[in-house]
């Protein structure tokens, strides 16, 4: 008996050694006409660099993130400046581009075109400001409570269950409320405060499901602490739900800002905000429209434009959704 | 306790260290798992040990606990669910069980590695091999990132990839499942430990995969004078590497023989029954001998002998008492060195 499996298993390393050496050699070759080693961002990039979609959003959102930074670039007049002798609701200009009337004038004499660009600030602002903050906050939470477990995950979870039951916007009201300040910081605290538990819950969840890896195990089994594991190995290959969540969710920042603002709880003069020329907007709409419509078109553009980014990076980093 | 000594002194065919403490000595160990059905019993006082230059190959079919008893070893089993109610693992006399998390840590990696089955689920998907293998060198000996690199071009040479400088920015999904399996060895060997242990590294390959991939672990262990557990379930793997072999049923050893010995003569019911359901060439044509029933449910391992079901030798006593492991001797009293039994009646399994 010993004899048979021996001799079988001497017949196959002999047989299968020399063409072994060789045939590897063979992957390696097509491998280099293959260029550039492919990891899951490299696959990501490439996805979205083939998207219109991507390219579409991305040159709208450069174009928005630019005229946030330097709205003096797009306008000469002041947005504060109203004249109501001369421009008391003037009607747009359409033909005028880039000049003071061409979105018209609002009820206090101001151009509304000068009003919608240094609007944009305020509304791109918090949309990054609450979206940093909250994948800040909330992916470390779920970080910790994924990874651990036990009691930590009991204590964050109910924290989160807590804060989830809270309406976000009635939430962000009685926050706000509690400030007399209204600058653009104030909102971003409120709406990071009571923002954060769906991403918490989304890292959460694709912690747990990264740290039952095999990998892991074996990163363990080879000596690596636990904060190498955490942030080498379970966070990289635990991140892309939550950019997905982040990237969509920041147009929903930017509309709850504007809702806010409407409300006349969020953003108050003399800060320029879409959603305070909204509100006065709304009060005329059946003869002069256009002082709500522009505000309103912009934050519509800038929300699409965010949510599509998010669409197209959700199908770059997840091929099974598609 | 007489077991202990009894596996112990086995023989080293390949020679080891002359430190007369094995490198790795697993002693009553015990490991179960809490789970809503009851107490499930995975190991139930397993005994080994590995010296400098060994292999042990520890045999046995899913679910008799070899996977486990080397989780625990390594310190890397699930707790809970999984408990190690009794049994020490000394690792050079020291018992392993005992020690602080940070002194367990800096021994795995540096002088116990793994290798795991599935290679590809083993590596991690976002980063390049090079990367993790060169992460060995920087979390271990503190290197830069370049010097670690040319480290993990060296360590891809030498477990034998081709083009290992072109392919050390590739990530793991690039690469065949072979040359996976290559890169867990070369992770594993990346510190020269002195112990490897190998959970099946060559189950997830084909055949012809295994065959280079058993012969290039055989090759570095003898290179380096490491000691390797070799957890597998394959008698044909078995055969060309170990030097001993421990079959494992339930939770327990039922046999410990050098290998050729084990092959020649089996002394307990289950390896003949191992033994003879191996596909021969000269018996083309008959049906193929299987052992009857299934592996015991480990929440409710049966009295007395755990094998006793299944063993065409099973006598009242199988039923009752649990066999220890004895020494087996020959017809005439004479020792066999390293070889070990837990049968009532190995004396009619190996001569009868």
């Amino acid at each position: 008996m010993p004899d048979v499996i021996k001799t079988k298993t001497d017949a196959t390393t002999d047989a299968i050694a020399p063409p072994a050496a060789g045939a590897p050699e063979t992957a390696a070759e097509g491998h280099k006409s293959q260029g550039r080693p492919r990891s899951l961002w490299g696959d990501a990039w490439y996805d979205l660099r083939h998207r219109p979609m991507f390219w579409i959003s991305s040159v709208l959102l450069l174009f928005l993130i630019i005229v946030a930074a330097f709205p003096g670039l797009f306008t000469s007049v002041d947005p504060r400046d109203g004249d109501l002798t001369n421009h008391f609701l003037t009607k747009p200009e359409l033909g005028s581009f880039f000049q003071p009337d061409w979105f018209g004038y609002d009820g206090q004499g101001r151009s509304i075109y000068a009003r919608v660009v240094y609007g944009t600030r305020a509304s791109i602002l918090v949309g990054v400001g609450v979206t940093a903050a909250v994948t800040l906050l909330g992916g470390l939470l779920g970080m910790l409570a994924g990874y651990f477990g036990g009691w930590l995950d009991s204590v964050i979870s109910r924290i989160t269950d807590i804060f989830f039951g809270i309406p976000f916007l009635l939430g962000a009201m009685v926050v706000l409320n509690a400030f007399t300040e209204r600058k653009v910081y104030v909102v971003i605290f409120a709406l990071a405060f009571l923002g954060w538990t769906s991403i918490c819950r989304v890292m959460r969840s694709s912690v747990i499901t990264a740290k039952q890896a095999d990998y892991v195990t074996a990163a363990r089994a080879l000596g690596a602490g636990t904060r190498r594991i955490l942030f080498r190995h379970v966070l990289p290959n635990a991140m892309a739900p939550t950019i997905v969540v982040a990237t969509i969710a920041l147009g929903g920042y930017i509309s709850a800002e504007a809702t806010l603002s409407f409300l006349g709880l969020g953003l108050a003069d003399p800060t320029i905000s879409w959603g305070i020329d909204i509100a006065q907007g709304s009060k005329d709409i059946r003869d002069n429209p256009h002082a709500l419509f522009f505000p309103a078109g912009m934050l519509s553009l800038t929300v699409f434009a965010f949510i599509m980014l998010g669409d197209a990076v959700r199908d770059a980093l997840d091929p099974k959704l598609r | 306790m007489t077991i202990i000594e009894e596996t112990s002194s086995v023989p080293t065919p390949r020679q080891g260290d002359s430190d007369t403490t094995p490198l790795l000595e697993v002693r009553d160990l015990h490991v179960e798992f809490h789970t809503r059905d009851g107490v499930a019993k995975a190991v139930n006082g397993v005994n080994y040990s590995v010296a400098s230059g060994e292999t042990l190959a520890v045999l046995g079919e899913s679910g008799s606990g070899k996977s486990v008893t080397a989780q625990a070893i390594m310190g890397i089993l699930d707790m809970p669910p999984g408990s190690i109610p009794q049994g020490q693992i000394l690792y050079r006399g020291q018992d392993m069980l005992t020690m602080s998390y940070e002194e367990r840590r800096k021994i795995r990696g540096r002088k116990i590695a793994m290798i795991f089955q599935d290679a590809l689920s083993s590596l991690n998907p976002v980063l390049s091999v090079g990367y993790q293998l060169g992460e060995m060198y920087r979390v271990h000996e503190g290197l830069s990132r370049k010097a670690a690199k040319t480290k993990a071009i060296e360590l891809m040479e030498r477990v034998n990839i081709p083009a290992a400088k072109a392919r050390v920015n590739d990530y793991p999904h690039q690469f065949s499942g072979g040359m996976r399996q290559r890169i867990m060895i070369a992770m594993a060997l990346a510190l020269e430990p002195d112990l490897i242990i190998a959970d099946e590294p060559t189950t997830a390959l084909d055949v012809t995969v295994q065959a280079q991939v058993m012969d290039l672990l055989a090759d570095l262990q003898s290179e380096f004078n490491m000691g390797l557990i070799l957890i597998t379930h394959d008698l044909g793997v078995v055969a060309d590497v170990a030097d001993k072999i421990a079959v494992m049923y339930a939770g327990r050893i039922v046999e410990t023989a050098p290998v050729h010995e084990l092959y020649k003569r089996p002394a307990h019911p289950y390896t003949r029954g191992l033994l003879d359901s191996i596909p021969r060439l000269d018996q083309k044509g008959q049906e193929l001998y299987a052992i009857k029933g299934l592996p015991p449910n480990l929440l409710k391992i049966p009295a007395g002998c755990a094998f006793n079901p299944r063993c065409p030798r099973a006598q009242d006593i199988c039923r009752t008492d649990v066999p220890v492991l004895e020494p087996v001797t020959e017809q005439d009293g004479t020792e066999l060195p390293g070889r070990g039994s837990a049968c009532h009646f190995w004396k009619e399994t190996i001569h009868g």
